[in-house]
Order: structure tokens, then C-alpha cells, then sequence
């Protein structure tokens, strides 16, 4: 427990003293997103008898909560390569569950402050949606899939070029192809079911589902769910793989 | 028995960093790990801090095997590596705070833990300094702190004082000599001579991943004579070794040429015995 908290505290130190960036830095994305997509370009469209932003605002938490949680790997990474931090880890008495864990809770809190950014951001705009436990949950087990993804994969890269490099193929297409910006039943069959196989097109599912007031799908909270666990398999699996 | 090492090897690909190593080290003692830059004596501290796998061979650190019981192994070991390891990003206090807590030490044992080191190692002043502001000298000391904090039976200081001015290397070697006044055993690492030979009770010379020789010092240089004297040539400078000193100003009273009278050191000795310098 207490190499845990060790963890989480580090990267919570951190993250204090980089908050107003921190928090800056979340808002831009959306921001420029509602701006361009929900409010220039989407201004008079409608998805199923709601204004386009209240459909985005929620694709953009998912998006926004996805890619918070997945940084922690460039930290990891600029840790391990650069400043040989995560060497003080490995030679401490530390379970590799324990620090899997205290980096995804770390993670979770920079999803938290992501998605009150971008909830801000939908009030400015006019957005009122329902924040309600489903989509709390929903969120968090977003933020865990791609937290423990983050670790996972920050391990397993050789350097900080390949890191960029799995951002660009995995998280880039995913934010676009996971329903952040549109429904994707008006995608061809074969398309959709190739898309529920990433987490964030459930986890959009889920986080929309419940922020419009609807029943969420429980299917997309189990495979949310399976993700999250082989995910953090996976994690504790690469950080004993971690010694050279 | 603190250190046992036998037939360590470790291999990337076709290269041997460590090619069975053996040695012993023994409770209380400060040991000295010398040789030039890539003959394995990083690796080794690596392995046995946790951060390499071997490739075979086995490690018995106070009586735990370091494969089947790495986490008490590492309950029992302080690291200063040899690159600056510290979070710039916090304080002096608070990476003292986070290595406390990797380490399960209880808040209150923690805390004390921290203002004794940082007395220890003169930083009280620095203490909510954050780390990115500070020297060299002071970050290596804090590195010392950091790895005493658990209160290490064994520490291993892996080329603590490269890159550092004289004067702040002798200051960090009064502290690493007030750790092993402490009890602890200390295993160092240096490809500086004279570190070696102001700390060490007991040094190991490491060349191409195999120990070559081991023994106290002065023992070590009193093989080759006690006197060199350094004859310089048109390309290169040879040096013969005497028992004495009359010995030795003989040969350069009775020989033409430019030579220097010293005493003989450990640097000697690593060049007869592998045809390398240290430095």
C-alpha cells in the first residue's frame, strides 16, 4: 500500500505543479472542437432530434478522458529514458502491481480534471447534460483502460521516437473512429463491427448514453470492463519485463 | 558474508558484459570496483540492484539469493546510481518523502529518517529547494541521502563522483567515509585511481567483464615495486618499477633521456596486469 501511494503521490506532486498548463492544455482541444465542429460547421445539424454539440460534448469527454489517461505514457517514458527515474522504482521493494496501479489512479485524476474541463466548456456553449453515476463509471473505466494501456505500452517501447509513434496509430485513429464525432451506424455494417472492437467506440456508447438520459448498453460495460483487466494484466506483465 | 557473487554472466547478444564474475564481499567493508568505462562494473551494480536481469550465474546478498528473493534483497540495499536519478520536478524533501514511502518506512520513522540525512549530508538549508535548482555537488549528495533513507545494510555508489570539481569530490568522499565509520557496508564503483585508493579497504579490478585481481590497495601496487619511474619517449611513455627509491634514482642517474620519479599506485597495476589504462 504504502509503495502505492508513493506512486500516485509522485505524479500528484507533479501534476500540482503543472496544473494551470495542465488544465490549459486539456481545454484547447475541445474548445477548438466545439468551436469549428459543434458550433461553425454543426451549428444547424441535428442527430436524432438533438443539436450536434449535445451530441458532441459527450464523444469529446470520451476522446478527452482517453487521451489524458493515455499520457501518463509519455511521462513514463520521459521518466524512464531521459531522467532514469522509474530506475528508483525498480531498485525499491515495489510490487509491479503496486506501481501499475498508482500510475492509473494518477491517470483517473487527470481524467477527472479533463472531463469537469470539457463539462465546463459544454455549459459556456449552452450544453446541460445528465452526469449521473453511469456516467461517472463510464468514464472512469475509460480512463482505467487507457491509463493501464498507457503503462503497459511506455514499457514495452525502446525510446521516446517509438512512444510518439504508437500515439499516432493507436490513439489518433481511435479518437476519430470511436464515435467521438459522429453516429456510427451511418457507417456501412462491416465498418461497425470492425470500430466496437476499440474501447473508446463503447466507451462514447456509454458515456453519451447516460449523459443524454438514456439506459446504457451493458454489453459495452462488460467489454469496457475486459479491456480494463487485460489491459492492466498486461501493465504489471510488461513492468517485470521492464529489466534490460 | 554481505556480497557472493558466482559465475555471473550477462550477454546482449553477442557481447559479454559480465563474463563469470566471482567475488566476495565482506560485512562492514568499503569495496572498491575499479576499472575503465565499459568493463562491466555498472552492469554488475545493475544486477544487483534489480535493474538487469543476468543471464546465469548466482548472487547471494547477506544470505538472500537475489532470484528467488529480490524484494528483501532490496530492502537491504541503498543505490546512488551512477546518472543523476532525482525528480527535478520536486523538492529535496519531497523525493526523501517518496523514496521513504517505496520503501514502507512508517510516517513518523520517515520523517525523523529525513531531517537526520539531511543534517547528514549538510542540506537542511535546501531542504524545500526544488531539485532541478541545485549543483551537481549537491544533487550527488542528495543521491547519498536518498539511498541511506531506509538505512541500507549494504550501499552501492556507482561512480559517485564523475564529473564533479576536486574540491567537491573530496567532500563527497568524507561523507562516504563517514557511511562505512556508520557500519554500512559500502561497493563502490570508480575508474578514478585515487578514489580507490583513499577509500577502498579492499578493491577488485574489473577488465572486459572478468575480475583480474583483487586485494587491499597498497598490497595491490607492492606487487609491481614501490617506486616507478616514467621514462619519456618520442611517442609514448614507458614505466620501469624499483623496491626502492636508491634503486630507482640509480637507473636514472646511470641513463640518458627525461624521467620522473613517483610512487607506484594502482593504475601501474591495472596497466601490467591488462595492458589498459583505468582512465
Amino acid at each position: 500500500m504504502s509503495a502505492f501511494i508513493a506512486v500516485f503521490l509522485r505524479e500528484m506532486l507533479i501534476l500540482r505543479r503543472r496544473l494551470k498548463r495542465q488544465i490549459s492544455g486539456m481545454a484547447v482541444s475541445p474548445l477548438l472542437y466545439m468551436l469549428t465542429f459543434g458550433y461553425a460547421l454543426g451549428g444547424h445539424l441535428e442527430i436524432d432530434g438533438r443539436s450536434y454539440l449535445e451530441f458532441l460534448t459527450p464523444g469529446l469527454i470520451a476522446m478527452g478522458s482517453m487521451t489524458q489517461a493515455f499520457s501518463i505514457a509519455a511521462d513514463i517514458n520521459v521518466a524512464r529514458f531521459y531522467f532514469h527515474i522509474f530506475e528508483e522504482i525498480q531498485a525499491a521493494p515495489v510490487s509491479a502491481l503496486a506501481y501499475v496501479l498508482g500510475e492509473i489512479c494518477a491517470g483517473l485524476i487527470r481524467v477527472l480534471a479533463a472531463t469537469l474541463v470539457v463539462i465546463a466548456l459544454g455549459f459556456l456553449f449552452g450544453v446541460g447534460l445528465n452526469y449521473n453515476f453511469y456516467f461517472w463509471l463510464a468514464v472512469a473505466l475509460n480512463g482505467f483502460v487507457f491509463a493501464a494501456l498507457g503503462v503497459a505500452l511506455a514499457l514495452l517501447v525502446k525510446s521516446h521516437a517509438d512512444q510518439s509513434l504508437l500515439t499516432n496509430f493507436i490513439i489518433t485513429p481511435m479518437a476519430f473512429l470511436g464515435g467521438t464525432f459522429f453516429p456510427l451506424d451511418s457507417l456501412p455494417l462491416w465498418a461497425q463491427h470492425i470500430l466496437t472492437l476499440l474501447p473508446l467506440t463503447h466507451a462514447a456508447k456509454l458515456i453519451r448514453a447516460a449523459a443524454l438520459g438514456e439506459a446504457p448498453a451493458p454489453t459495452s460495460f462488460f467489454c469496457l470492463g475486459a479491456a480494463a483487466l487485460l489491459f492492466l494484466v498486461l501493465a504489471v506483465f510488461t513492468v517485470k519485463l521492464a529489466r534490460d | 558474508m554481505m556480497i557472493q557473487l558466482e559465475g555471473l554472466v550477462k550477454t546482449y547478444g553477442r557481447i559479454k558484459a559480465l563474463d563469470g564474475l566471482s567475488l566476495t564481499v565482506e560485512e562492514g567493508e568499503l569495496f572498491a570496483f575499479l576499472g575503465p568505462n565499459g568493463a562491466g562494473k555498472t552492469t554488475a551494480i545493475r544486477i544487483l540492484n534489480g535493474l538487469t536481469a543476468m543471464t546465469s550465474g548466482r548472487a547471494v546478498i547477506n544470505g538472500f539469493d537475489l532470484t528467488k528473493d529480490s524484494l528483501a534483497v532490496k530492502r537491504l540495499c541503498g543505490l546512488a546510481a551512477q546518472h543523476v536519478n532525482l525528480d527535478g520536478e520536486l523538492s529535496v524533501r519531497e523525493n526523501l518523502e517518496i523514496h521513504g514511502r517505496l520503501f514502507g518506512l512508517a510516517r513518523a520513522r520517515r520523517r525523523a529518517r529525513m531531517e537526520e540525512l539531511l543534517a547528514y549530508v549538510e542540506m537542511g538549508d535546501r531542504a524545500d529547494s526544488l531539485v532541478k535548482t541545485l549543483s551537481g555537488g549537491l544533487k550527488r549528495r542528495l543521491m547519498i541521502a536518498r539511498a541511506l533513507l531506509h538505512e541500507p545494510k549494504l550501499l552501492f555508489l556507482d561512480e559517485p563522483t564523475v564529473g564533479l570539481d576536486p574540491a567537491i569530490r573530496r567532500r563527497i568522499w568524507g561523507l562516504i567515509k563517514k557511511v562505512r565509520q556508520d557500519g554500512v557496508t559500502v561497493f563502490l564503483t570508480t575508474h578514478y585511481i585515487e578514489e580507490a585508493e583513499f577509500l577502498a579497504g579492499r578493491v577488485a579490478f574489473i577488465h572486459q567483464g572478468a575480475l583480474v585481481t583483487e586485494g587491499v590497495p597498497g598490497e595491490i601496487s607492492a606487487r609491481l615495486g614501490a617506486w616507478a619511474v616514467d621514462r619519456f619517449g618520442d611517442s609514448e611513455m614507458k614505466s620501469l618499477y624499483f623496491g626502492d627509491r636508491e634503486s630507482a634514482n640509480r637507473h636514472i642517474q646511470d641513463n640518458n633521456g627525461e624521467f620522473s620519479l613517483r610512487r607506484v599506485n594502482l593504475e601501474d597495476a591495472f596497466l601490467n596486469l591488462t595492458g589498459k589504462k583505468v582512465a
